[in-house]
């Protein structure tokens, strides 16, 4: 018999019942809430007179409609407000653990919930937010859920779920100076479509992937789902266990040990299979540029915008063409030659230290370029925040003519008052580029930190090591 | 939950590919910290040529004439036609809240996108996959004759085309059933309370640190 996958493991370990179609009740251990999908669950658990099955597995934070400047007077918007102060009563109601938007350790849900050791290897995560895929970073089986599944797990601790296939997504080889986590995942993507991982689990696996940080992996799990897949993993190493290690919710001492001996084997087994297998060599993979509507349709920087003329499947080419004119690009133009009118560091992706280092460094010394209208650093966490400005990199950016702002999703999605105007263009290290996603009629293009950095710099795009002076 | 049987009403095509929750339901409409009142705002951006923000009187504002939705006979639609990967994107279930409150009761495409399927079936919406030439039939015969008449049958698992042609999909007989019947998923699994905890009582054995 083949051996178990990554996905088989932690799938196992957490059935409470399974029902002969295969129906599945899985146990979850760990439940992120954020203010935007988790009002009419709270609502509706209160409507049936329930209590939280395990308060304690639940860890909340507003994220989404915070605002990104001086936050001393609260939020402006009412309908944001409101959200907000709605999210506070839940939790204060149903005693929750809960960082408001004035503790350091408020952030992106998707960065604190590692960063606070809520989410550890082994677990099930689960969040009413597509991007929980990021966790699974950690060799964890995270999630995003809807709503009525958050009041599911909020009642019950349990959802109901049906395995899916596994896929593997093996990156061998060294990649070349330059190229990051976030050009992989791009490139995954460009490769197996938006489509191409749904209806798997998809982990991450081969040399490449190994040789990344785990906040790269987070990058790149945290992107599954631009490839169509609920869940991204990848297997625990040494280096899983070192990032958790001392994390404020993580075990410690000798219960640390026993913990990190299990989280050990949470890898897929030399024998195991996979139903589908994607290999792809990290030499090849360039620094990724998004020039349309989709996160599949993504081009070397050194590349052009491609010409829907030239591709073959009807609905395809109309898809192309109809992103080319809301992108208000003409076939053929290097992608070098575009210019964007503002530049945004930040998101679930691209906006833990890391990010803000690979940013800094190709910012250092120098200035934004005239075109740029605006360039914003927006930090994941408070506390990456603090560790930035411990490093001087605030001041880097700021000395560069970039804005420096509190934490949040801000711009990734424009609910708070960080948005691009109709027609703008924006260099964002975020994760999608749909129609109106930073606001109505902007267009975005998605690319790493260093990418945005040296955006911003030169005022179009451009490879950080081809930048003069 | 509304339950689905059989239903039979007009279709609208929607010819995309890849219809993101975005495009659903625009972000600006997510504050809101109710479950219904999202239809005047489904398909916003595309909806209407001017920008739109919560609270404002949408009926006051200019519908784009070229959006299907905006066309009569399909501003009476009750199925929507779309083609592959529909619903890609975010979590959120707002966008089912905005077709359901739009008044659509099905969605027919090639694939839907995985958190999309499963928010639809919790909410009474029924996601339909049909092959890709089959969706292509529907869409000439609905494009041939607007306002033709598709009926949607959760009891056989079948769609029949305005020609009469039959169509079959599957759906898994767990979600079939709840969607039969529109039951309180919560309510049926805390009917396995006792198993919840015993799994508890295993995973403070196994696995203390996971458990505060
Ligand atoms: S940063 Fe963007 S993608 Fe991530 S949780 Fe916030 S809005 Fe969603």
């Amino acid at each position: 018999m083949a051996g178990k996958t990554l996905y088989d493991k932690l799938w196992e370990t957490h059935v409470v019942r399974e029902e002969p179609d295969g129906s599945t009740l899985l146990y979850i251990d760990r439940h992120l809430v954020h203010e935007v999908t988790s009002p009419q669950a709270f609502e509706g658990l209160r409507l049936a007179g329930r209590e939280p099955w395990r308060g304690d597995s639940v860890l909340a934070v507003p994220d989404h409609n915070v605002p990104t400047t001086n936050r001393d007077a609260g939020i402006e918007d009412p309908v944001s407000r409101t959200q907000v102060e709605t999210l506070e009563s839940n939790v204060s109601g149903f005693g929750l653990k809960f960082f408001p938007m004035a503790d350091v350790r408020q952030g992106i849900v998707h960065v604190i919930g590692p960063e606070q050791g809520a989410t550890l290897p082994g677990m099930t995560v689960v969040c009413g937010d597509s991007h929980t895929s990021t966790h699974g970073a950690l060799g964890a089986l995270a999630f995003g859920i809807g709503t009525s599944e958050v009041e599911h797990v909020l009642a019950t601790q349990c959802l109901w779920q049906k395995k899916t296939k596994a896929m593997q997504i093996r990156v061998e080889g060294e990649l070349r100076p330059g190229v990051t986590a976030k050009d992989i995942v791009l490139a995954i993507i460009g490769r197996i479509g938006t489509a191409g991982g749904t209806g798997y689990a998809i982990e991450f696996a081969g040399s490449a992937i190994r040789s990344l940080s785990i906040e790269g992996r987070m990058s790149i799990c945290n992107m599954s789902i631009e490839a169509g897949a609920r869940a991204g993993m990848v297997a625990v190493d040494e280096k899983t266990i070192e990032y958790v290690r001392n994390k404020p919710q993580a075990p410690t001492g000798e219960m640390f040990e026993r913990a990190a001996e299990y989280w050990r084997t949470l890898v897929s087994d030399p024998d195991a299979e996979f139903d589908a297998v994607v290999e792809l060599d990290a030499a090849e993979i360039a620094p990724q540029v998004s020039w349309g509507t989709s996160p599949e349709m993504v081009a070397p920087v050194d590349g052009r915008v491609p010409d829907p003329a030239a591709e073959s499947d009807a609905v395809r080419a109309e898809g192309m063409q109809r992103a080319l004119e809301y992108m208000d690009l003409q076939p053929g133009t290097p992608i070098t030659e575009i210019r964007p009118d503002k530049v945004f560091i930040g998101s679930c992706t691209n906006s833990r230290i890391e990010d803000l280092r690979a940013a800094a460094e190709v910012v250092k010394g120098r200035r934004k370029a005239d075109n740029i209208k605006l360039a914003m650093v927006v930090p994941g966490s408070g506390l990456v925040k603090q560790q930035a400005e411990q490093e001087g990199l605030d001041r880097i950016f700021l000395d560069a003519g970039f804005e420096w702002r509190e934490p949040g999703c801000s711009m990734c999605l424009a609910m708070n008052a960080d948005r691009l105007e109709p027609g703008e263009r924006c260099a964002s290290t975020s994760n999608r580029n749909f129609e109106g996603r930073q606001g109505q009629g902007g267009r975005t293009h998605l690319v790493s930190p260093a990418l945005a950095a040296a955006a911003a710099v030169a005022g179009h795009f451009i490879e950080p090591s081809k930048l003069g002076g | 939950m509304q339950a689905f049987t059989v239903h039979k009403g007009i279709v609208a095509p929607l010819d995309r590919s890849n219809v993101d929750t975005d495009a659903i339901i625009p972000k600006q409409y997510l504050k809101s910290v109710k479950r219904t009142g999202f239809g005047p705002n489904a398909f916003d951006d595309w909806r209407y040529l001017d920008p739109g923000e919560p609270g404002m009187d949408h009926s006051q504002r200019r519908p784009n004439p070229d959006f299907v939705l905006n066309r009569p006979p399909y501003d009476q639609a009750t199925i929507l036609l779309a083609r592959k990967n529909f619903g890609c994107g975010s979590s959120r279930e707002h966008a089912v809240w905005a077709l359901t409150d739009f008044g659509f009761r099905a969605v027919i495409a090639p694939s839907f996108a995985d958190i999309f399927f499963s928010n639809s079936c919790k909410n009474g919406l029924l996601p339909v996959v049909l092959a890709e030439d089959e969706v292509q039939n529907l869409f000439e015969q609905v494009e041939a004759n607007p306002g033709a008449q598709v009926e949607v049958n959760l009891e056989e698992m079948t769609v029949t085309a305005p020609d009469a042609t039959v169509f079959r999909f599957t759906l898994d007989e767990d979600r079939r059933h709840r969607l039969l019947h529109g039951l309180d998923d919560i309510a049926l699994t805390l009917q396995h309370a006792d198993d919840i905890r015993a799994y508890e009582e295993r995973l403070r054995q196994d696995r203390p640190w996971m458990v505060e």
